[in-house]
């Protein structure tokens, strides 16, 4: 089997996946990051390499998300991209014609607006993340229930219950407000999810015209108390596509594929990758006031990429090298 | 007595030439940095906005250098910034700081009020002798824009990386050097001449954007995580739409030099969208959105400070001004956050939005 790879390396989860030549997604894995970016790569790609087909061939790889440049110097990408770009690509080649993209994740939401199949509008979180999966996670460990049962349990409200949604301080505090109250829980996780919707319409979503078809993807799509309170908010269906959780992942394949379209070789290090040493250390700098930390990532005993550095007089040094986009 | 200001991106290259010329003796504080942050926000109110925690760092680390005086910029209307040169002194007293204050107030009616003020910082120089140190600050001003043009055009077109970033900076201690106007004439044949020597390559095709916002938000490199360098990285040719010059022009001399571009005209070009003043530099952030837009530019990206309000009304506007002009917006709010990879994200997606609809308009040409 020949086909392209898709790795998004995010702040809470990395997901890789595999797409075959005609495109169709072959193989998923969602791995939590915990803080270890190389090491959950390298331990995914070997959990990947075992699921394949002996004889299978990469023939590109794409990677996205916060930890892009990243993963991409140490496994070798052909693609290197945002994971703005990404979501959009991915959701318009599983959902055609989409004109909407409601995108939630760990710690970042945004909204993607597109029209012909083009990217014409973007908006992400600015200064808060009060709507955001994390601040999900946080208050259904606080009520003691698993994050799976959420959405099913919030869609049992008979009245819910408003919750003050500007910010996660004001929510939490008003939640805990409403539970002293005697409020059931179903109703408070259904307000919840209201204010969190209302949060994000209003800091993510503003101004901004939503057409149909609107797709809703990210980590907390799989919340269906979340589906619920968009559509009511919004007053059209909403519709989830498959794989919505590793969207990011599919449309770094996808421009994988696109990027060697034109016939050129892989840059892919090959699934031994998880055997290598990498290791990443830092310094801090101490040629100016910013004392800025600069990360250096060792392949063996050769530096291969430095970042952190506000002035460029680390990066710059290795740039010289290779320049990828 | 020994003098001191804010940093305001290259500001201090031509107050430190115009205070040394009329024999002031001068301190210029640190660059900004993360240490001038720190020190700021531990003393500033939490709600300020972050351009008055870096100035206060900024007195801060120039009183350990011996500075006893500050002289800072006034201002009116709806922006509290106004406030700031007062409160900031307020702060440094609490702390024991002693220094002296000197407000400039922008001139009500004529440039005149302004020319008193820096009179008291000199004593005894003759009108003449002022009036002609203010204009080797006002030239070293224009010198740097100048520069700072050039290396715009540049950045996006450089084959070797960082290369642009050295010879800037080369360029600057170029035109910081200069002591007379008759120096400053050669030293910027040199600065100049340091620029061209980058190696560019001439027929790439760059993007344009332009930069409005907050002035101090734009000016200052470390309040906007260097958000021009990181542009011109990524093959995007900016332009900014307040440079020093033409605030100083526009504020201190009351737009006593013509030729240059102003903010009646830009106010001009916010008519249909805003008309009338909302402070700060909200006004100029509609308008020139407007005028980038019929100058063919492929995106606009708003900067302001977390809380600034004069921002904020227009940043409610910019969805409209886009709409009607068809040109890409983005709004990015500056805070204490140091991380840039958030930032880079956004940038880079903002890029490829407006490539993507590059192609498509050339498409259909
Ligand atoms: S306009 Fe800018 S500088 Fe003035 S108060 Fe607002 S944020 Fe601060």
């Amino acid at each position: 089997m020949k086909g392209y790879l898709g790795v998004d390396v995010g702040s809470v989860s990395t997901n890789i996946v595999f797409i075959d030549e005609q495109g169709d997604v072959k193989e998923t894995i969602y791995l939590r990051t915990c803080g270890q970016p190389i090491v959950t790569v390298q331990k995914g790609l070997k959990e990947l390499a075992q699921r394949l087909p002996e004889n299978t061939v990469v023939r590109g790889v794409g990677t996205t998300g916060s930890g892009r440049h990243l993963a991409g110097v140490v496994i070798g990408a052909d693609t290197i991209k945002n994971e703005i770009t990404t979501h959009a690509v991915a959701a318009s080649y599983l959902v055609p014609g989409v004109q909407t993209i409601l995108e939630i994740g760990g710690q970042d939401s945004k909204i993607i607006i597109l029209r012909n199949n083009v990217v014409s509008d973007f908006a992400m979180n600015t200064v808060c993340a009060a709507g955001t999966g994390s601040f999900l996670d946080q208050q259904a460990s606080r009520l003691n229930i698993a994050i799976e049962d959420f959405g099913p349990i919030s869609l049992k409200a008979k009245a819910p219950v408003r919750i003050a949604g500007r910010c996660a301080v004001f929510a939490e505090s008003d939640m805990i407000h409403k539970q002293q109250m005697g409020c059931a829980l179903p109703d408070i996780l259904a307000g919840l999810c209201e204010a969190l919707v209302r949060n994000y319409l209003n800091n993510v979503g503003k101004g901004k015209e939503i057409l149909e078809p609107v797709v809703f993807q990210g980590g907390v799509a799989a919340n269906v108390g979340m589906k619920k309170a968009f559509e009511d908010a919004i007053g059209v269906s909403v519709q989830i596509p498959p794989y919505f959780n590793v969207m990011g992942a599919v449309g770094a394949a996808v421009l994988a594929k696109d990027a060697v379209k034109k016939s050129v070789p892989t840059r892919f290090k090959g699934f031994a990758v998880a055997d290598i040493n990498y290791h990443a250390s830092s310094f801090e700098c101490s040629g100016c006031a910013n004392c800025c930390e600069v990360v250096e990532i060792n392949e063996n005993e050769e530096t291969i990429a430095r970042w952190g550095d506000r002035c460029g007089k680390w990066s710059n040094a290795l740039a010289k090298k290779e320049k990828i986009s | 007595m020994k003098v001191t200001f804010p940093h305001m991106g290259h500001m201090w290259i031509c107050l430190k030439a115009m205070l040394q010329y009329l024999g002031v003796e001068v301190v210029v504080p640190p660059s900004c940095s993360k240490k001038t942050l720190t020190l700021g926000t531990k003393h500033a109110p939490e709600f300020a906005c972050m351009p008055l925690k870096l100035n206060l760092g900024n007195f801060m680390e120039a009183y350990e250098l011996g500075a006893d005086t500050i002289i800072m910029a006034g201002g009116c209307g709806p922006c509290r910034f106004g406030y700031y040169a007062y409160s900031e002194n307020e702060i440094l007293k609490d702390l024991k700081y002693n220094f002296n204050l000197i407000v400039l107030e922008p001139p009500e009616k004529h440039f005149s009020e302004f020319l008193i003020k820096i009179k008291q910082i000199t004593g005894n120089r003759s009108w003449y002798q002022v009036i002609k140190g203010i204009r080797f600050g006002f030239l070293k001003a224009k010198a740097v824009d100048e520069i700072e043009r050039l290396s715009f055009k540049i950045r996006p077109r450089e084959l070797v990386a960082g290369s642009t970033d050295m010879a800037f900076q080369q360029a600057l201690a170029e035109i910081d050097r200069a002591k007379t106007p008759q120096e400053l004439i050669i030293n910027i044949e040199q600065a100049k001449n340091i620029m061209s020597s980058i190696e560019i390559d001439q027929i790439k095709p760059v993007l344009k954007v332009g930069i409005v916002g907050e002035i101090y938000t734009l000016l200052e490199p470390f309040s906007n995580q260097n958000i021009e360098r990181l542009l011109g990285k990524l093959g995007v040719e900016v332009d900014r739409s307040i440079y020093l010059s033409e605030w100083i022009n526009d504020h201190l001399f009351m737009g006593l030099i013509k030729k240059m571009s102003n903010r009646e005209e830009t106010c001009r070009a916010a008519r249909p969208f805003l008309n009338h003043f909302v402070g700060g530099h909200g006004e100029e952030t509609i308008g020139s959105t407007v005028l980038y837009s019929e100058k063919g530019y492929d995106g606009v990206i708003q900067l302001l400070p977390f809380t600034c309000m004069p921002e904020i009304v227009a940043q409610s506007i910019l969805p409209k001004v886009s709409e009607k002009l068809g040109i890409a917006v983005m709004t990015l709010i500056v805070d204490e956050q140091s991380g840039e990879a958030g930032l880079l994200t956004r940038l880079e997606a903002f890029v490829d939005l407006i490539a993507q609809k590059k192609k498509q308009k050339e498409a259909l040409a």
